[in-house]
């Protein structure tokens, strides 16, 4: 079991208690009209997958009912920090 | 009243939803037709149903003219984080997210303190009565504790469960926003839906101690 940090409710909680809803920091295009099907199909449908640290949106379903966002190592499971929505992470992967 | 108020209540339809006095609608709690089976003498436990209460779900988001509504109709400020506020009267305000609170009141006030809240408040907000979706019951005795850490993860010690705190989570598969009332006093929230699910599952885990219920 994993103990996660909710950012609203401001303690640790049983990860019984929320759902992950995939990657974070996906941005709607701005003119949905003006892009190109490569453009809205990377945005609708593609999703990164990475070894090591990822971006995801979490809800604390059974809580707060609130999403939160949530900087996580894919390979060791650990949670590197959790953070509001409109927030920027702190953890961040380094540039390739 | 001011003018934004007066357009809001001319907005949202808003219903009494106690039957009136001499009308023929019985009103029964979820639980009134629930036979439990009590055992021994010597009673660990003990549970009552708070049935037909008034629960009004108040949402605002930092909006300072329902605040400050909700300490003029009730003499209470919305609590913080995993707190709740109560009064002499019985009336508790528990809060359940960043911008939600649980007011219960006595069934029959939950219409005109709807209407009072909604008289002085302004701006964007929400009040919805929720009275017949949930019912409340109260958990009390020496091993009321002791049936609650059978199904909830959340540590029910009183350094992480102090008297007045209040928690939503998961509660024997289904939801439960529990509050501690006092030491060895415990209020949960539960669905109308679940709540034979739950009483079974209350009655099971609370037999070993002896169950009473009043």
């Amino acid at each position: 079991m994993l103990c996660i940090f909710c950012p609203h409710c401001g303690e640790y909680r049983e990860e019984e208690e929320f759902s992950a809803r995939g990657q974070a920091h996906i941005k709607r295009p701005e003119d949905p009209e003006a892009c190109s099907d490569e453009e809205w199909g990377n945005y609708m449908f593609f999703r990164k997958n990475p070894k090591g640290l990822h971006h995801e949106l979490w809800v604390h379903s059974a809580g707060c009912g609130k999403f939160f966002n949530m900087t996580r190592d894919t390979v060791s499971y650990e949670i590197k920090e959790t953070y509001k929505i409109g927030e920027q992470p702190s953890v961040v992967a380094a540039e390739k | 009243m001011s003018e934004a108020a007066e357009t809001q209540s001319e907005i949202f339809a808003q219903m009494d939803q106690v039957p009136a006095a001499g009308s023929d609608v019985i009103a029964e709690s979820p639980l009134s037709n629930f036979h439990w089976k009590t055992t021994g003498a010597e009673a660990g436990v003990t549970l009552s149903e708070q049935g037909l209460a008034g629960h009004l779900v108040l949402r605002s988001a930092g909006n300072s003219s329902f605040e400050a509504a909700v300490e003029k109709v009730l003499g209470m400020s919305l609590p913080g984080p995993l707190q709740s506020v109560s009064d002499d009267s019985g009336r508790v305000i528990r809060w359940t997210s960043p911008d939600e609170w649980l007011l219960t009141v006595s069934n029959s006030d939950a219409f005109s303190v709807e209407q009072q809240l909604r008289a002085e408040a302004s701006g964007h907000y929400s009040i919805v009565n929720v009275s017949g979706g949930q019912t409340i019951l109260m958990l009390s005795g020496d091993s009321a504790e002791m049936v609650l850490m059978k199904t909830c993860h959340y540590d029910t010690h009183e350094s992480s469960f102090p008297v007045g705190k209040v928690v939503r989570t998961t509660f024997a598969k289904s939801g439960a926003l529990i509050r501690r009332v006092g030491e060895s006093e415990w209020e949960l929230i539960i669905r109308r839906s679940f709540s034979d699910y739950l009483a079974l599952w209350l009655q099971d885990a609370a037999g070993e101690y002896g169950l009473q219920i009043i």
